[in-house]
């Protein structure tokens, strides 16, 4: 199929998907669904999509909440504080242990992270109010769990309905029990999608890690070195940082701090001395990044440690803001994986090419991965995020090599229909959609967890990504969904 | 560095000499105070497996640690998948959306329906009327189901939304062009501060049930309904109901969503099976209903006993006297002798556990999950001469612990048997070390009590996350009494063997015929 067909085929689908809804709705949507390529003259987005907006109302976003966003994303994976899910019970208990944040720890003792802490709110807390409740929650914290670093307090939805001031109460209680904590409002109803939630936990680290009080914190035995680096944006699922990291040592940088995978609070307090931010979401972590340039001058870039292209480029990227002793030792490490990677695309390759890939994920993975599927000789054929912004989407159109349908806070029904239109042999997503195109016989792996396995990121990374995206996609078992006495065609 | 020909993922990578490196590295940069080293991590751990720390855990008041409950719709969306075409439609933000839906996609491995209306802050100001009419009239037109099943998060009842007059205003909007005025659009308030997932699924039924019903009493046929509450074994739906029709009468469960999550892989629909809608508006007329767990449907069958003036009440078919009762029931019910299937049936249960009993005989367990289901599971523990040294409860409502309190005194064992209402699974793990049990029964949570007491799991309850299709299996009736008994006998073999397998020390015991 040429490229002008793939391109009519994608906009025929965009056009016959609009028509099931009602007028407003479609109109709303129209505005969310493109078709790009990478000669689009559009700048500002690919496909021309717009994003960040309201979702639709009755219809399956996949999006999450801004608590998702904070607890779930952002601060939820740093491991030596304790994060109180404050409000009900639901979203501390549908969260827990979800992202599979990876981390080295004593759990319950000196990490926290796979394990739910609640507030609990009951009737009485909505009428009267919750921030006395709140006070014992830390209280008791406190008791049980003392090798705890710091507190997060993370909103539920009804926290900034009733009115509860956290803030002040954190205020209280830090004072009284000498650690820092952190009232992050974050509560779900806030802004379009989780993104907002990124945003707001940015701010509080900001507020509370780099100008607030850490006296608890003690940072003085690291000296700081020219080659000191942070990784932000890195939430270490399946043990992605692990594997980003190993090969920033070897080129010689000192990985002093990693965000939020696997992270504590001294590594965050140390990250305001580092040399070079490296950023690896985007969208989750911009903020930060840009407020520690602005106020400690620390530049930062993005890298893409998916595939080997990417990496090599970003390895390279990352090397040139210093000496030439790292851009030697660069070399050398990407010479040194070389066979490896050669190897496994040898292996994998002849397996996969040719193959159409349908993304839809969050955060950078549904530009960050096309390199890696390309490095397969699979085709990303389209792609779309739950929650990006304008800027991700900009960045997308440097991505993509051809036609690609763009599909903005895509709901159930329209993925459905683009995969059933344009049957991708492999759609790469999340667990809300994994069974449904499993159904079908369709190949899929879930790309915001790695299906339990990983990691992803990295050169080591990339072999179980293509021996992962093999098992799918050459799986005897799709062969089976049709019955032997069922007729051809 | 991968090996190309065994290339390996986290599990044995980080295991490396390289990864052991960058680990040890990072620890240069992790730890925050002077007073956390190895020997204080060690001396606290050391401390949380005491009676000390166990007093001062157990008179926590406010911080709740690794729950065992979850809220309000989630039951709520159950009930609504139990009801043919029917789509679950949560009034609030999507987020919790996306989070009940992950929630029983990861327990059930299938796909999970449910829309929000998306309410964002706007919303929270001037009220969530302009989501609804707009969400309703989306939900109808791009998913075409029979019915919507209307529950709230707790936004919406925080600002104290009116989901009556909401849908009818969203019905009269479009003047009928996506909603009908007959279109059913059945509601419950749901709120997650309030009780557990069993309130909202009670509440949901009862929306459902009494929605559909008005107006439609009429002469009353020889038929039974069952309410099956809120259970997550599909296979202990299909026992239910071969039960009740091994009685040859005509019956009628509410709320069944044992196809929706079981569906055969080929065409994907997104609606599959549940209760028909006609049968659901006729269900006032049936002679009886039957609830299958008292806890999950307790509103609900007020209104079927005091309302409807149906016969039936309640009876949980877990274990042998639990499934004795409910054919005896329904023996009564419809005047008709046990059919011999059952007569069968039951036989052959009584024979597998005279067969396994000494390998349950005495052994200690502690176990957790919903009130209905400790009720049905303790007393197949105590007919198997188990001794469940810990039972505990974290949506235990009014009444539970008495009863359970009634039925752990049948057990000459009673004096060292427990009842926790109320409580959590951080407080599990301190009775765990200082009360320590045989095995544990319970939910995917148990795996981390189970690393850090040593104590084996048997996984039954939900969620279960990490393990694969029991769900698909019965645990009510006579053949999942006999599923329990061998799960359960079983890991008392693992563990036998796995506790006698050192070589030419202790495997004098590691017998090849039990």
């Amino acid at each position: 199929m040429g490229p002008e067909t793939l391109e009519a085929k994608q906009k025929a689908a965009i056009e016959e998907i609009l028509k099931a809804y009602p007028e407003k709705a479609a109109k709303n949507r129209e505005k969310h669904l493109g078709v790009g390529s990478p000669n689009d003259e559009n700048q500002k987005t690919c496909g021309d999509v717009r994003s960040n907006k309201k979702t639709v109302p009755g219809v399956m976003s996949q999006r999450g909440c801004a608590y998702a966003g904070s607890k779930g994303v952002v601060w939820g994976p740093v491991k030596d504080m304790i994060h109180i899910s404050h409000g009900p019970i639901g979203c501390g208990q549908y969260s827990r242990a979800g992202r599979r944040n990876y981390y080295i720890g004593v759990t319950g003792v000196d990490t926290f992270v796979t394990m739910n802490f609640c507030s609990d709110f009951q009737e009485n807390n909505i009428v009267f109010g919750g921030d006395k409740k709140l006070g014992l929650c830390i209280d008791e914290i406190e008791t049980l769990f003392p090798l705890n670093n710091g507190i997060t307090v993370q909103s539920e939805c009804p926290i900034g309905l009733i009115g509860d001031d956290i803030n002040a109460v954190a205020k209280t209680k830090a004072k009284e029990i000498g650690k820092t904590i952190v009232p992050v409002n974050c509560e779900g109803f806030r802004g379009v999608s989780q993104s907002l939630g990124h945003h707001i936990a940015n701010d509080a680290v900001r507020d509370y890690i780099f100008e607030g009080d850490l006296s608890h914190i003690d940072i003085s035995d690291v000296t700081p070195t020219e080659y000191d680096v942070a990784i932000i944006g890195d939430y270490n699922i399946g043990g992605d940082t692990w594997s980003s990291r190993i090969l920033l040592e070897e080129m010689g940088l000192r990985v002093v701090a990693q965000w939020s995978g696997d992270a504590t609070m001294k590594e965050m307090a140390l990250t305001p001395k580092v040399k070079l931010n490296l950023l690896h979401c985007y969208r989750s972590m911009n903020y930060i990044s840009r407020h520690m340039e602005k106020e400690f001058g620390i530049p930062w870039i993005e890298y893409n440690f998916f595939g080997p292209s990417q990496t090599i480029k970003s390895l390279r990227k990352i090397a040139s803001f210093f000496d030439e002793t790292i851009q030697a030792k660069c070399e050398e490490v990407i010479a040194k994986y070389q066979p490896m990677i050669d190897a496994v695309i040898a292996k994998y390759k002849p397996r996969l090419e040719g193959k159409q890939v349908m993304l839809f994920v969050g955060g950078l993975r549904p530009r960050h991965v096309i390199g890696a599927y390309e490095d397969l000789g699979m085709e990303v054929i389209g792609t779309g995020y739950e929650f990006a912004h304008d800027d991700d989407y900009k960045r997308t159109k440097e991505e993509i090599f051809r036609s690609t349908v763009i599909y903005d806070d895509v709901n159930e029904y329209e993925l459905e229909a683009f995969v059933k239109k344009l049957q991708p042999d492999l759609v790469a997503s999340g667990i809300k959609e994994k069974y449904v195109f499993q159904k079908m016989g369709l190949p899929y792996r879930q790309m915001h967890s790695w299906d339990y396995s990983g990691p992803y990121h990295g050169y080591d990374g990339f072999a179980i990504f293509a021996q992962d995206m093999d098992l799918a996609i050459n799986s005897p078992v799709w062969a089976h969904s049709k019955a032997p006495w069922e007729k051809e065609g | 560095m991968q090996e190309v020909e065994k290339i390996v993922n986290g599990k044995d990578l980080f295991k490396r000499p390289e990864y052991q490196d960058v680990l040890a590295n990072k620890k240069q940069f992790e730890s925050s105070m002077l007073a956390i080293n190895p020997a204080k991590v060690e001396e606290i751990a050391e401390w949380t497996k005491t009676w000390d720390y166990r007093e001062k855990n157990l008179a926590r008041e406010s911080i709740t640690v690794n729950p065992a409950k979850a809220c309000q719709p989630l039951g709520a969306v159950m009930v609504a998948l139990g009801f043919e075409g029917t789509m679950p439609y949560v009034h609030g933000s999507h987020g919790c959306v996306a989070y009940f839906r992950s929630y029983f996609t990861k327990h059930f491995k299938e796909p999970t329906p449910c829309v929000s209306d998306s309410m964002t802050e706007d919303a929270a100001v001037f009220g969530g009327l302009v989501n609804m009419k707009e969400g309703l009239k989306n939900c109808a037109a791009v998913y075409k189901p029979k019915m919507i099943a209307v529950s709230t998060t707790c936004m919406a009842e925080v600002i104290g939304d009116d989901l009556m007059a909401f849908i009818i205003a969203a019905k009269e909007e479009d003047k009928g062009e996506f909603l009908p005025a007959e279109y059913p659009i059945p509601f419950a308030h749901t709120p997650s501060f309030v009780g557990s997932h069993i309130t909202g699924y009670d509440n949901m039924m009862h929306g459902i049930m009494s929605q559909l019903t008005e107006g439609n009493k009429g002469e009353t046929k020889q038929r039974i309904n069952i309410i099956p509450g809120f259970e997550t074994y599909i296979g202990s739906l299909r026992s239910v109901k071969s039960i009740v029709e091994a009685f040859g009468t005509d019956y009628i469960m509410l709320g069944d969503h044992s196809d929706q999550w079981d569906m055969p892989a080929g065409n994907y629909e997104m609606f599959s099976g549940g209760t028909k809608l006609d049968d659901a508006k006729d269900c006032i007329n049936s002679s009886a209903t039957i609830s299958l767990q008292k806890y999950s449907t307790s509103k609900t069958m007020k209104m079927v006993e005091k309302r409807w003036k149906h016969a039936g009440g309640h009876s949980n078919p877990i274990g042998l006297k639990g499934t004795d009762e409910f054919v005896m029931k329904l023996a009564e019910l419809t005047g008709t002798e046990v059919p011999q299937k059952l007569k069968t049936e039951r036989g052959r249960l009584v024979d597998a556990m005279q067969d396994s009993y000494p390998y349950m005989h005495g052994k200690k367990f502690a176990i957790w999950g919903d009130p209905d289901f400790l009720l049905g599971l303790v007393s197949f523990l105590l007919e198997m001469g188990a001794e469940p040294t810990h039972v505990l409860c974290h949506n235990a409502p009014n009444g539970w612990e008495a009863e359970m309190r009634a039925l752990l005194d049948t057990s000459p064992a009673k004096d060292s048997l427990n009842v926790w209402a109320g409580k959590d699974l951080w407080h599990m793990r301190s009775l765990l070390f200082t009360e320590p049990v045989d095995f544990m029964i319970g939910n995917s949570y148990g795996k981390e009590l189970m690393r850090d007491t040593g104590t084996p799991l048997i996984y039954i309850g939900f969620p279960i996350f990490d393990r694969h299709h029991l769900h698909r299996y019965s645990i009510s009736g006579y053949d999942g009494a006999l599923n329990l008994l061998t799960w359960i006998t079983n890991k008392v073999l693992d563990q036998l063997d796995e506790d006698t397998k050192q070589i030419a020390t202790t495997d004098y015991f590691f017998d090849l015929v039990r």
